[in-house]
C-alpha cells in the first residue's frame, strides 16, 4: 500500500517537472539573450547630484524601451551599481560587472576619479564603455575601448573664455577645487588662456567642502582681475557666489557646466543672478527655434523625467540619456553585441542627437562633441536663459 | 587693514560655531569623561531639520524649534538607550559607542531627508554691511551673537542655577556628588540634552552659511573637538577660547598663506597641541585625583 502511494507520488512529481522543464524551454524559445547593460554611477556621497539623476534616467529609459519590445526584438538587462563617489569602490564593480555579470557595454562612472580607476579594466578585458565623467584624461591619449559623454573640461574653458574675449576681457581670476574635476579644468584653463592670449591674474585652489570662501575672494578683489571662472563641483560654487556678493565684487562671474542645474540655482539663491556658464541646450529647449535637431529630443526627455520623478531635469541625467541611447544605437549598427563590432560602431557615430549635444566619433575623438553643442546662459530670474 | 578685518569676521563667524560645537563636547566630557562623537551630528541635524521643514511653508523660528527638539530627543535616546546600558564600560568602549551612534544618524538623516545638500534662507538677509573696509553678511552677525547669547546662558546655568552646580559637582567627583542626592544617571541625561541644544542652535545658525547636508556633522565635529582640546578639554571658557581660535587660524592661513592648507590647521593643531600642550591652553595640569 505504502508502497504504490509512494510511487504514485514519484510519478506525479517527475510529471510535473516534466511539465515545469518544457514551459521553460517553451517560454526561452521566444525570448533571445537579453542585451546586458552594465552602468556605475554615483547614486550616494558628494558626487550624487551626478549619479542620482542618472540612475533614474537608466531605469526609466530601460523600462520604457523594455515595454515598446526591447532592442532587436532583446530585452535589456540593467545591471546597476553604486559607487558613492568611491573611486575604490568603482574599480571593484567594474570587475564585477566583466567577470560576474558579463555585460555588452558599461555606462559609467558619474566622476572624473572613478572613470579613470575603470578605464585598465575595461581595456583588457575591451568592454565598450560609455564614460558619464567629464576630465579630459579620459579620452586623451584615446583609450579604444573608452568613450566620454559629457562636454570636457577644455570644452568649458574654451566657451568660457571664448565669452570673455567677446566682452574685451584680457585678465581673469581662477578659482578651482582640488578634486578630479577641478585639477583637470584647472590644467585646461591655464593652457586654453595661454592660447587665447588671456592672463589669468589670480590662480588659486579650495577644498570641495569648504565652508567660506571669502578670504579667497578678498585676494580676487585686491586684484586686478576683470572676471572670476570658477572650475569645480558640489556646493562650493553656490558659496563663492554668495562670498562674491557679499563682497560686492561686480565683474562678471563665470561657472562651468558642473553648475548647470537648478540645484545650483537654489543653493546659491539671489546671489546667483547674473552668473553666467556653458550649458546643454536641455535648459533652454523651450527657448530653442523649432528647427534646432535638439529641441524635441531635450523637450521629451524633460517631460519624461520631471513627470515620472517629480524633481527638476538636470544635464547630468542626460549623460546617462546619451551613454545609453548611444550604446543601444551602436548594437543597432553593428548587428550583433560582438563588443569589437559595437566599439567599431561607436567610433562611426555621425549626427547622434543626444541631450548633451549631437555626437561625432572617429577612430581619434572618442568625446564626439564640439563648441556648438554649448550655449551660454545666464541665471535671470531664477532661470537659465540663453545669451548670444 | 581692511583685509585683515575680512579675515577676522570670516574667522570670528565659522569660529562662532566651532566653539558652540566644542562648548557640546565639553559638557558631555565633564559629565562622563566621554568625548561623544556624535556631537558634530547634533549640529547636522539642527541644520537639516530647519533646512527641511522650511521649503515645506514652516516659518523660521517654527523650524528651527522643531529641529532643536529633534536633536534634543535623538540625544536622549543615544544617552538612555547606547550609553547608560553600557554601564560603568571604560571610556574608550563608550567613544566608540557615540562614533557608531553617529553613522547610524547619518544614516537615518540621508533616507528621511535626502543626500542633497540643502539652503536654509539667511535670517535677516543677504545685503551686506560694511565696516571698516570690510563687508559682513547679517547671518554672521547672528552666529556670533547666538553663540555668545548660547555661551552668557549656559556659564549662568553652570554658575548661577542649582541643577548646573550639581551638574559641575558630579564632574569633579561622581561618587560624592552621587552621596549628596544628585542622580548621576539624570544629570548625564541632561549633560546630553543640553549638548544636544547647543548644537541644533549652532547647527541652524550655519546652515544659511555653509549649507548643509547629511555628512557635514562629520568636519563640524571635528573641528569642534579640536577646538575643545585646545582650550583644555573639561574647561568650557577654554573650549569657547579654542573654538574661536580655531575659526581664525583657519581665515587667516587662508587668506595670508593659501586657502590650500586651510584644512591642514586643525590637523596640524591638534598634533601640536598633544606634543606640546596636552591638557590644553586653559586646562589644568592635574589630572589624577589621589
Amino acid at each position: 500500500m505504502l508502497h504504490q502511494v509512494f510511487s504514485e507520488r514519484k510519478l506525479s512529481r517527475a510529471l510535473l517537472c516534466a511539465l515545469g522543464l518544457s514551459v521553460l524551454s517553451f517560454g526561452s524559445a521566444f525570448a533571445a539573450d537579453p542585451i546586458k547593460v552594465g552602468a556605475i554611477v554615483s547614486a550616494t556621497g558628494p558626487a550624487s547630484f551626478l549619479g542620482d539623476p542618472q540612475e533614474k534616467t537608466l531605469h526609466f529609459y530601460v523600462d520604457a524601451i523594455n515595454a515598446a519590445g526591447g532592442v532587436a526584438g532583446r530585452k535589456i538587462e540593467l545591471l546597476i551599481y553604486d559607487d558613492g563617489s568611491d573611486a575604490a569602490k568603482a574599480n571593484s564593480f567594474t570587475k564585477r560587472l566583466i567577470q560576474q555579470d558579463h555585460v555588452d557595454f558599461i555606462v559609467g562612472a558619474s566622476t572624473t576619479g572613478s572613470t579613470m580607476a575603470m578605464v585598465p579594466l575595461v581595456g583588457a578585458s575591451k568592454v565598450p564603455t560609455l564614460a558619464l565623467g567629464a576630465g579630459s584624461v579620459i579620452v586623451e591619449p584615446v583609450k579604444p575601448y573608452v568613450f566620454r559623454m559629457p562636454h570636457s573640461d577644455r570644452l568649458a574653458a574654451q566657451k568660457v573664455l571664448g565669452d570673455m574675449k567677446k566682452k574685451g576681457i584680457t585678465k581673469f581670476a581662477l578659482l578651482s577645487d582640488t578634486g578630479g574635476y577641478g585639477k583637470s579644468g584647472r590644467n585646461e584653463t591655464q593652457k586654453m588662456a595661454a592660447s587665447m592670449g588671456l592672463t589669468i591674474v589670480v590662480d588659486e585652489t579650495y577644498g570641495e567642502r569648504d565652508a567660506d570662501m571669502t578670504p579667497l575672494i578678498t585676494h580676487v578683489k585686491q586684484s586686478d582681475a576683470q572676471a572670476l571662472l570658477m572650475f569645480g563641483t558640489g556646493q562650493a560654487p553656490a558659496i563663492i557666489t554668495k562670498n562674491f556678493r557679499q563682497l560686492g565684487l561686480k565683474i562678471p562671474l563665470y561657472a562651468t557646466h558642473g553648475q548647470a542645474s537648478y540645484e545650483f540655482i537654489r543653493l546659491a539663491g539671489p546671489a546667483g543672478e547674473g552668473v553666467l556658464m556653458p550649458s546643454p541646450a536641455l535648459f533652454v529647449a523651450d527657448q530653442l527655434p523649432g528647427g534646432d535637431p535638439q529641441k524635441a529630443v531635450s523637450m521629451k526627455y524633460k517631460a519624461d523625467f520631471e513627470g515620472k520623478f517629480k524633481m527638476d531635469v538636470s544635464t547630468f541625467g542626460g549623460y546617462g540619456y546619451d551613454g545609453l541611447m548611444m550604446g543601444l544605437d551602436a548594437i543597432k549598427r553593428a548587428g550583433s553585441t560582438d563588443k569589437d563590432k559595437v566599439r567599431d560602431a561607436l567610433e562611426q557615430t555621425k549626427n547622434f542627437v543626444g541631450i548633451s549635444g549631437i555626437y561625432t566619433m572617429s577612430p581619434t575623438d572618442h568625446g564626439g562633441l564640439d563648441i556648438s553643442a554649448f550655449r551660454m546662459v545666464q541665471i535671470k530670474s531664477g532661470k537659465f536663459v540663453e545669451v548670444k | 587693514m581692511s583685509t585683515f578685518l575680512q579675515y577676522l569676521f570670516s574667522g570670528l563667524t565659522v569660529g562662532s560655531i566651532y566653539a558652540l560645537s566644542a562648548l557640546g563636547f565639553t559638557i558631555v566630557y565633564n559629565a562622563r569623561g566621554i568625548v561623544n562623537f556624535a556631537q558634530g551630528d547634533f549640529l547636522m541635524l539642527g541644520g537639516m531639520v530647519t533646512a527641511t521643514l522650511v521649503p515645506l511653508g514652516w516659518s523660521l523660528p517654527a523650524a528651527i524649534s522643531v529641529a532643536v527638539v529633534v536633536t534634543v530627543v535623538c540625544a536622549a535616546l543615544l544617552q538612555r538607550f547606547a550609553i547608560a546600558p553600557a554601564g560603568k564600560a571604560d571610556p574608550v568602549s563608550l567613544i566608540i559607542i557615540t562614533i557608531g551612534a553617529s553613522i547610524f544618524i547619518q544614516g537615518i538623516a540621508q533616507n528621511a531627508m535626502g543626500r542633497n545638500q540643502h539652503i536654509v534662507p539667511s535670517f535677516s538677509g543677504d545685503a551686506p554691511i560694511h565696516f571698516l573696509g570690510a563687508s559682513l553678511l547679517p547671518q554672521s552677525l547672528w552666529a556670533m551673537g547666538g553663540a555668545a547669547a548660547l555661551v552668557a546662558g549656559v556659564t549662568w546655568f553652570f554658575r548661577g542655577s542649582l541643577v548646573g552646580k550639581g551638574m559641575q559637582a558630579m564632574a569633579i567627583n561622581a561618587d560624592a556628588a552621587r552621596l549628596m542626592g544628585i542622580r548621576n544617571g539624570s544629570m548625564l541625561l541632561l549633560a546630553f540634552c543640553l549638548s544636544a541644544f547647543i548644537g541644533a542652535v549652532a547647527g541652524a545658525l550655519a546652515a544659511p552659511i555653509t549649507t548643509t547636508v547629511y555628512d557635514i556633522g562629520l568636519p563640524l565635529g571635528l573641528k569642534g573637538f579640536v577646538g575643545a582640546t585646545l582650550g583644555g578639554l573639561g574647561n568650557g571658557f577654554g573650549a569657547v577660547v579654542g573654538g574661536l581660535l580655531l575659526g581664525i587660524m583657519e581665515a587667516m592661513i587662508a587668506g595670508y598663506v593659501s586657502p590650500a592648507y586651510k584644512d591642514a590647521v586643525p590637523f596640524v593643531l591638534i598634533i601640536v597641541i598633544m606634543l606640546v600642550v596636552p591638557q590644553g591652553l586653559f586646562g589644568s595640569r592635574v589630572k589624577d585625583r589621589v
